[in-house]
């Protein structure tokens, strides 16, 4: 970076950065100017840089002890829960680790969406960010098939069928997904080998989001370009790792809660049975982080077009930078908008509850209204909105929000309780 | 140069040339790395199984396992023969009459793959609103010849290849 030189004290570290600037590097994130407005939605990058670390550090450990085998796989897991010394813990750890971290990204979005951090320029940084979502998904699906209980089985011949929907060769990519003309041992093996590489995927792309995101800084809660480093900005470190360290401590406890006194709430208890390719369970649900796709699956009532539904949920988001047409960032002056947002969330949350409930009767209706509204949401109320919306005044900073008056005392009060 | 007319050179073609060459190259390498992923020569060794079915009563069925897949073999009882074949074309999502699903003569035996041709569940037998199989995963309805009537499967469940070796075997695959 350009706004300052950086030059080593000592001479080792001079000779050093002359041949790789690593410590240029460590200056810019130390130094690296931060919006001094940002609130604690703001620290769940780093948590989530915490939640893909705690994957990866129990994974290897795990992988030291299970076998990816058919016949082995189970038994290597209770193998994990009973005989390996602190392998209960670092297996729950690992399990709830998933949940913790999509809990993480749901807000991590949820925040984008709030403040209108997808836009311009930040669009990269955004789409990114849901490549990650995608590897994180893929990498939760096949690390639950491994332990190669039923719900594992069940839930891996379901997903890898939804291939089966594409016309003409669905079939044949169908049984090249499974290495057998089943979900099988092969199966299993290949999903075990793409469960370990994922994660080290994810953590490319993170370091690119986080590059991506040091090139115009961060949005903040007021959705204004600010001037960097400005009496608007603070320092990286220490203001904001401290707070990313609390708020990264409360969540951990909330972790350990978990880990410690309800390890298997977020689980299926069917999945403590063998696998057994003849019998289904008679309740088949994903993990409580995938149930609102699934329930859009399950609204439509045609194989096809509920697996295009589903996926299409996903991909729309990643052109939603095209189709909000606001030119205000937060949604903290988009008075029309924020109701919508809100509205977003319970129509998200209500499909994920719909979505562990039987597609049966009133949650099927519901499952329906739920998804209309959700595409209706991105293609119709975003950019409507952002044409018709009129929007409060916006601070010309953050440290004087209403320098060229106009705008109202609530507002100013408004945009102060975030400071 | 750039004010000669354009015209194809040699450098042009040894441009495509290569770039063909290449292409070709990287596609031989490619594809041995996705085809391994398709089932093994172990995997394709398993394509048959032969089952027993002189101890299955009228009514009753047993399912067996071929490819890992869960193959019903269910011997219909007379009048459940009459109730399939009593469907009219009109009333099925996937028209087909029971007797293209049935070996002539051998009208009795139902040999079917127990898999939901909507996202691979197994039906339930006896369950369902047409006397035959239901889904438990997304609630598809199948009749007495494993069509299906109800729900987001879109076709009727597949009949394997199968023959009987003698009368009391059936040989699967």
């Amino acid at each position: 970076m350009s706004e300052h030189e950086y030059t080593p004290k000592s001479k080792a570290g001079k000779w050093f950065n002359d041949r790789l600037p690593l410590l240029t590097l460590g200056a810019h994130l130390t130094d690296y100017p931060t919006p001094k407005n940002l609130n604690y939605w703001w620290t769940f990058g780093g948590i989530l840089t915490f939640c893909l670390i705690t994957q990866i550090v129990t994974g290897i450990v795990l992988a030291m002890h299970y076998v990816a085998h058919a016949d082995l796989a189970f038994a290597s897991v209770e193998h994990i829960m009973r005989d390996v010394n602190y392998g209960w813990l670092i297996r729950y750890i690992h399990s709830n680790g998933a949940s913790m971290f999509f809990l993480a990204v749901y807000i991590h979005i949820f925040r984008s969406l709030f403040y209108g951090s997808y836009k311009s320029p930040r669009e990269v940084i955004w789409i990114i960010g849901l490549m990650i979502y995608l590897l994180m998904m893929a990498a939760a699906f096949m690390g639950y098939v491994l332990p190669w209980g039923q719900m594992s089985f069940w839930g891996a011949t379901v997903i890898t069928n939804l291939f089966s929907a594409i016309p003409l060769v669905g079939d044949s990519i169908t049984t090249w997904l499974w290495g057998a003309y089943s979900v099988d041992n092969p199966t299993l093996n290949r999903f075990f080998s793409l469960h370990y590489l994922i994660p080290f995927l994810i953590l490319g792309l993170v370091v690119l989001h986080i590059w991506a995101l040091h090139v115009p800084g961060n949005n903040n809660p007021v959705g204004i370009d600010i001037k960097k480093p400005s009496k608007d900005t603070v320092p990286f470190h220490p203001y904001i790792t401290i707070k990313d360290a609390f708020a990264l401590l409360v969540f951990m406890i909330i972790f350990a809660g978990f880990v410690f006194f309800t390890p298997n709430v977020l689980g299926h208890s069917d999945n403590y049975i063998p696998a057994n390719p003849l019998v289904t369970p008679a309740h088949i649900v994903p993990e409580w982080y995938l149930l609102p796709f699934y329930a859009i699956l399950r609204s439509v009532p045609d194989k096809l077009g509920g697996v295009i539904l589903m996926f299409s949920a996903i991909f729309i988001l990643f052109v939603l930078p095209w189709l909000d047409t606001s030119k205000v960032r937060s949604a903290v002056f988009r008075p029309i908008y924020r109701q919508f947002f809100w509205i977003l969330v319970i129509d998200v949350l209500m499909l994920g509850y719909v979505g562990a409930m039987p597609a049966e009767g009133i949650y099927l209706v519901l499952a329906r209204v739920g998804t209309i509204y959700y595409f209706l949401h991105f293609i119709v109320v975003m950019p409507v909105v952002g044409y018709l919306e009129k929007t409060d005044p916006i601070p010309m900073s953050i440290s004087e929000p209403v320098l060229t008056g106009g705008a109202e005392p609530s507002i100013a009060r408004k945009v102060n309780d975030k400071v | 140069m750039s004010k000669e007319e354009k015209k194809v050179n040699r450098r042009d073609f040894l441009f495509t040339a290569s770039y063909t060459v290449g292409a070709v190259g990287v596609g031989a390498v490619i594809w041995p790395m996705i085809d391994q992923m398709n089932p093994d020569k172990a995997q394709q060794a398993l394509a048959t199984t032969e089952v027993d079915i002189s101890n299955i009563e009228p009514g009753k069925s047993v399912t067996v396992l071929w490819r890992g897949k869960p193959v019903f073999l269910k011997r219909r009882t007379p009048e459940e023969i009459a109730e399939a074949r009593a469907v009219k074309m009109d009333d099925l999502p996937d028209p087909q009459k029971d007797e293209e699903r049935v070996k002539e003569g051998k009208d009795e035996w139902l040999v079917m793959l127990g898999v939901c041709t909507h996202l691979g569940c197994v039906p339930l037998k006896d369950k369902g609103d047409f006397n035959g199989w239901f889904c438990p995963c997304h609630g598809s309805h199948y009749d007495v010849s494993g069509r299906i009537r109800k729900g987001p499967a879109p076709t009727n469940m597949e009949i394997p290849k199968f023959e009987f070796v003698d009368s009391n075997t059936i040989k699967i695959g």
